[in-house]
């Protein structure tokens, strides 16, 4: 039996369900924007990706879906690969490999929204 | 006159359903042939099946076709089995490739003239049809399968304790109190077969059986026992361990109920008992 460190492995697991049930909202919620405001191929015009990123409540959106399916995605895959092997070294590995991908990920992302928005070096 | 009209029908009816008989063909299932796995790498002799025909009765099961074919075929079948009535759990193979106890399958119940019997996944095999149950008591032992109270050992008589339980209190964990260890739910487990850390349900149906037990004061350590990495959360919820029990237990509802728990949306019956408890000392 392994000792956890920082979060018990029902705490993951209850983040797990709770992102899940979230990004379900948030990415519906941003579906009916894509079909319901517009058709959906003028919803992909540069111009009005571009206007979708200065509307700060949508802004808001995505980063939610951002944060949410980066988190539900990566404990998912660190999950699988756990079963794969098992030894402390190969689980520590994962976990913190899967930590660090996510991290990366929010980070990337946040930073596109960020240089969207205008606010960013130009 | 009518009598002989009664008669001639009588015959007549039964000319017909000879006739009708006459048409279809009966294979009356006298023989099967037992198509058994065979292997002992210690003897270097490789993995094959060996076929041996044995006589059967409507009521034969598949260990009685086994010792018939161990007894007058051949000696050196490697197979387990005690009590021959579904208590013991020791005869579990996989019958047809489904895990059953040969004890409990009747040979009439399976379809087909030939019946493949192999050894059970998920455990280390030993010989022909013998696996190792080592790491599987394991798993039951880790999960502490028996009442832990500090009130139930009283050095002095006088002081002994009755625990009363309702008949709610013992319908929370009778089923899972049925479970005879036979492996089977841990044989059909898709988890098990890529991670061997996990419990499997037969042990976590277990902790489930001690965590809701009224009499039991040590919830949260049990809890803690399987909240990790390879435990309670790496059940996919398949619930084929629940499909082939042969005790009827539900080893998955034990899980998600044991789940719930940890997550905290289940009732806590405890936490509700003790409210009560102190509810009463303080009237």
């Amino acid at each position: 039996m392994h000792k956890m460190t920082m979060l018990r492995e029902s705490q993951i697991m209850k983040i797990h369900y709770i992102t899940a049930v979230g990004a379900l909202f948030v990415v519906a919620v941003h579906i009916m924007m894509r079909i319901a405001v517009m058709p959906y191929g003028m919803s992909l015009e540069y111009e009005n990706v571009i206007a979708n990123y200065q509307n700060i409540p949508y802004i808001v959106l995505l980063e939610s879906i951002l944060v949410l399916v980066s988190i539900h995605g990566f404990n998912g895959l660190r999950v699988i690969l756990l079963e794969l092997r098992q030894s402390k070294k190969w689980e520590d590995g994962v976990t913190v490999l899967t930590i660090a991908a996510m991290i990366a990920l929010i980070a990337y992302g946040t930073r596109t929204i960020i240089l969207a928005n205008g606010l960013g070096v130009e | 006159m009518t009598e002989q009209l009664i008669e001639e029908i009588e015959t007549m009816e039964k000319k017909r359903e000879k006739e009708k008989h006459q048409g279809e063909k009966e294979y009356p299932k006298s023989s099967v042939t037992l198509k058994i796995y065979r292997a002992n790498r210690r003897a270097g002799e490789s993995p094959h099946y060996d076929r041996i025909e044995v006589p059967v009765q409507r009521w034969t099961t598949v260990l009685d076709a086994l010792l018939y074919a161990k007894a007058y075929k051949d000696q050196s079948i490697g197979i387990r089995y005690s009590c021959r009535m579904a208590s013991c759990g020791s005869c579990g193979m996989k019958i047809n490739g489904i895990p059953r106890l040969a004890c409990y399958t009747k040979v009439s119940e399976l379809q087909g003239r030939e019946i493949t019997v192999e050894p059970l996944s998920n455990f280390p095999h030993i010989r022909d049809l013998v696996t190792d149950f080592s790491q599987f008591f394991a798993h039951h032992h880790n999960v502490e399968p028996y009442i832990q109270n500090d009130n139930a050992d009283m050095p002095e008589k006088s002081k002994l304790t009755e625990f009363i339980q309702t008949p709610e209190d013992v319908d929370k964990y009778l089923q899972f109190s049925y479970c005879i260890k036979c492996g089977l739910c841990y044989s059909a487990c898709p988890t098990v077969a890529t991670d061997t850390q996990f419990p499997g349900p037969q042990a976590l149906s277990q902790a489930y059986r001690y965590f809701i037990d009224s009499r039991d004061t040590a919830p949260k350590e049990r809890l803690d026992l399987v909240d990790n990495r390879h435990g309670i959360w790496r059940c996919h919820f398949a619930g084929s361990c629940s499909a082939v029990c042969p005790k009827g237990v539900d080893p998955a509802l034990g899980i998600q109920l044991l789940r719930g728990h940890l997550l905290g949306y289940s009732k806590n019956e405890k936490k509700v008992a003790e409210l009560k408890e102190r509810q009463k000392k303080d009237d």
